[in-house]
């Protein structure tokens, strides 16, 4: 997944660069950046990556999104990109055509549940849904008595509780009290959250990722024009420690990310060698949020502290990324919960898996 | 362009799973044998003669070497294989694991064909041991700093100085030194130091043990009092060491022994916790294997761009940096979370002897093989900052 090594990555990062720079958008106090972006993306088919061609998308393959999806963290871009993608491949799990506009998925955290009931009708309150108060439809897990189903929901009959992430965007708590879906067909054989929550955290850990790389870029950038001491900074040997760490964190999300994408892209099904890789992808790339982050902050100093700086951009939503489909601690307990129960000496085997 | 490195997600080829099958089924068959014992990794004696030419024997040394050397001419993915199975189980690797990573692929690039077709199979047999001669008293970190002279004789060189901290040199059949043949110039203080092949067990050699902090005696000090080393044992280019050593680097620094030194801890803290642990150890827990995972990963894509013929300097630092300061925290990590392990647990002697060496052995995991600094300055290098 080099950079513009395919042609959706290509055709996303020329949208990224015109109408996406960090810079133009931090400047823009009226978000008249916002339609433009959107409709460009959707012109190009980038929101419905991940829906085949019959059920309305552009029938990229899920390689080819998660490659999207980190050129997406490298620009911070604060549309509901990942998440209308995300909303379209749950759909077509269940073969629900994907309608035009934004998109969200409930739920967005492995706590909460959607429920239905007798009369087909959606049930349940779902916190921390990411651009909820922008999409057009809902794309719905839900558990029923006899299994789970897959709907498509009008996001217009849904309560939404506003609310802003770490990183400004939002994240919504939305509530669905026995709410007729547009449609709805039960999800194949085997499907469940845990599936659709790592797919969520392995798009978020290669957003993460992508910040990341724009983080090191941007700090090693700043680093080699500020002056302190009559030197530049990135001539002290502290400086430039920092900032080798910041690379490590930053190759090692990448890392985690890119080897998850891999693995989901090439999955025959979610085995527990795909959840290692999902699970950690979202572990280390949260880890690596945290800590690289607080060293691209240090390296700039107080003017990164400031909104007129692009870098809180993406130290801000990197680290409001975290939280959604599952927090590392989340996804921590339930990896060691899993190397448990197969034991001390399947632990290697697990790990030589991959 | 970024500075951003990539690691491709590069996967183990099918017969590399074979292979690791064979690895496995042959260290359990030592296991069994009582050659060494997987939950012991502080035994008294590393070294084992005998499980090194059966090493050999399987044709797991000098895999990626050429044939007429002895080698198999298999991919570093394969080699990757064997090493990290072999590190797993705390198997004895002691007496080939230098010569099988380093010293064989720096004799294939600098030695004369005479010398390669006489010492590499022997290396693939698992018949000989190297050691590495680069720190001295004054001068670690510091390595173009070495003083130990090579003084032109006739048909070769006098030797004479101390090298110090060298692993292995009290069992070593051979060293690969740096010695000082020029004074450094103005322009370029990285000059004056030649690469030699140095037969060790000889007069004009003295092996004095240094014992650690563990209670091992693993490294030396090595000094060389009017020690003849003939012409043909100097490698590569005389006064130009430094033009040689990077490529050693990315073999040496990004391999599974990078963060696997005291992986035995999180194996017996699993077993101590149980099929049903609390929260706490079970985030603990899902934490430590995901840093891991994310390690061999890296570590894996290291050894798919060697396969390749690259030279990843830089990444190999990054794993080497993000690994031993792992493999350094990971006891202290597994002694925070066995705080609470229940009397009962039958492991619980074990792991409390593990954890004892592991601690011990800790300190000097980001120091040998390139100091944590130096690494940094390495990748600080790589990102244009210096």
């Amino acid at each position: 997944m080099a950079e513009s090594d395919n042609i959706v990555v290509e055709t996303a990062e020329k949208i990224f660069a015109d109408l996406a720079d960090p810079q133009t958008i931090n400047n823009d106090k009226k978000d008249s950046w916002r339609a433009p972006l959107w409709q460009a993306l959707s012109e190009a088919g980038l929101p419905l990556s991940w829906v085949p061609d019959d059920l309305g998308g552009s029938g990229a393959g899920l390689a080819d999104g998660f490659a999207l999806l980190n050129a997406a963290g490298r620009f911070a871009v604060a549309v509901p990109l990942a998440e209308t993608m995300l909303a379209g491949w749950l759909l077509a799990q269940a073969k629900i055509a994907s309608p035009e506009g934004e998109m969200t998925v409930l739920p967005a955290s492995p706590r909460d549940r959607i429920s239905l009931d007798a009369d087909g009708a959606l049930s349940g309150r779902c916190r921390g849904v990411p651009f909820a108060k922008a999409a057009k439809h809902f794309a719905v897990l839900a558990q029923g008595k006899d299994g789970i189903s897959i709907a498509l929901v009008d996001a217009g009959k849904g309560r939404i509780e506003s609310g802003l992430n770490v990183g400004y965007d939002h994240s919504d708590t939305v509530t669905l009290d026995k709410v007729q879906p547009v449609t709805i067909k039960p999800a194949p054989k085997g499907f469940d959250q845990t599936h659709m929550m790592l797919m969520g955290g392995v798009a978020r850990s290669l957003q993460i990722a992508g910040a990341l790389e724009a983080m090191l870029d941007i700090s090693v950038r700043y680093s080699n024009e500020r002056v302190a001491f009559e030197k530049k900074i990135s001539k002290f040997q502290a400086v430039q420690h920092n900032l080798a760490r910041l690379a490590g964190e930053s190759a090692a999300a990448l890392a985690a990310a890119t080897s998850a994408a891999d693995a989901i892209a090439n999955a025959k099904s979610f085995d527990d060698e795909v959840y290692l890789e999902a699970a950690s992808a979202k572990i280390r790339c949260a880890e690596a949020a945290e800590k690289g982050g607080a060293i691209a902050h240090q390296v700039h100093g107080a003017i990164g502290f400031t909104s007129e700086h692009i870098l809180h951009r993406f130290s801000l939503r990197a680290l409001a990324w975290r939280d959604d489909f599952g927090s590392e601690s989340h996804w921590a307990v339930e990896l060691g919960k899993l190397v448990a129960v197969r034991g001390a000496d399947e632990l290697w085997p697990l790990v030589a898996s991959r | 362009m970024t500075a951003a490195l990539r690691f491709d997600p590069i996967r183990l080829p099918e017969k590399c799973e074979q292979l690791r099958k064979e690895v496995r089924a042959f260290l359990a068959e030592e296991i069994a044998a009582g050659t060494f014992d997987p939950h012991k990794p502080n035994r008294e004696d590393t070294d084992a003669p005998e499980f090194s030419r059966r090493v050999g024997a399987k044709g797991w040394l000098g895999m990626t070497w050429p044939k007429k050397y002895g080698g198999q001419e298999r991919s570093f993915l394969e080699r990757y294989v064997v090493t990290e199975e072999m590190r797993v189980a705390n198997a004895p690797t002691r007496r080939f694991f230098v010569a099988d990573r380093q010293s064989g692929p720096v004799l294939i690039k600098y030695a004369p064909e005479h010398i390669k077709m006489d010492i590499l199979p022997r290396i693939c047999r698992g018949e000989i041991c190297f050691a590495i001669g680069m720190s001295e008293p004054n001068s670690g970190s510091d390595l173009f700093a070495a003083k130990t002279r090579a003084t032109k004789t006739d048909g070769g060189y006098l030797i004479n100085g101390t090298k110090i901290w060298t692993s292995s040199a009290h069992i070593a059949d051979y060293m690969i030194a740096i010695f000082r043949t020029s004074q450094p110039t103005k322009e370029n203080r990285r000059h004056g130091l030649t690469q030699f092949l140095v037969k060790m067990k000889q007069p004009g050699i003295q092996v004095n043990p240094i014992g650690q902090i563990t209670g091992q005696y693993e490294f030396n000090e090595v000094v060389f009092t009017d020690f003849f080393v003939p012409d043909d044992h100097v490698l590569g280019e005389v006064d130009g060491a430094w033009k040689q050593a990077t490529s050693e680097l990315a073999y040496e620094r990004s391999g599974p022994e990078r963060f696997l030194e005291t992986y035995y801890v999180l194996t017996e803290l699993v077993r101590a916790v149980g099929p049903n642990p609390d929260t706490r150890s079970a985030e603990g827990i899902g934490r430590l294997v995901a840093q891991l995972h994310t390690m061999r990963r890296m570590s894996v894509s290291v050894a798919g761009m060697l396969q390749a013929g690259k030279e990843p300097v830089v990444e190999a630092s990054i794993v080497k940096d993000i690994g031993t300061v792992w493999e350094q925290q990971l006891p202290h990590r597994v002694r925070d979370l066995a705080a609470f392990v229940e009397e009962t647990a039958t492991n619980r002697e074990t792991l409390e002897r593990q954890l004892d060496f592991a601690i011990k052995t800790a300190p000097k995991l980001t120091i040998q093989g390139g100091t944590t600094e130096v690494l940094r300055g390495i990748i600080a290098r790589g990102l244009g900052l210096r």
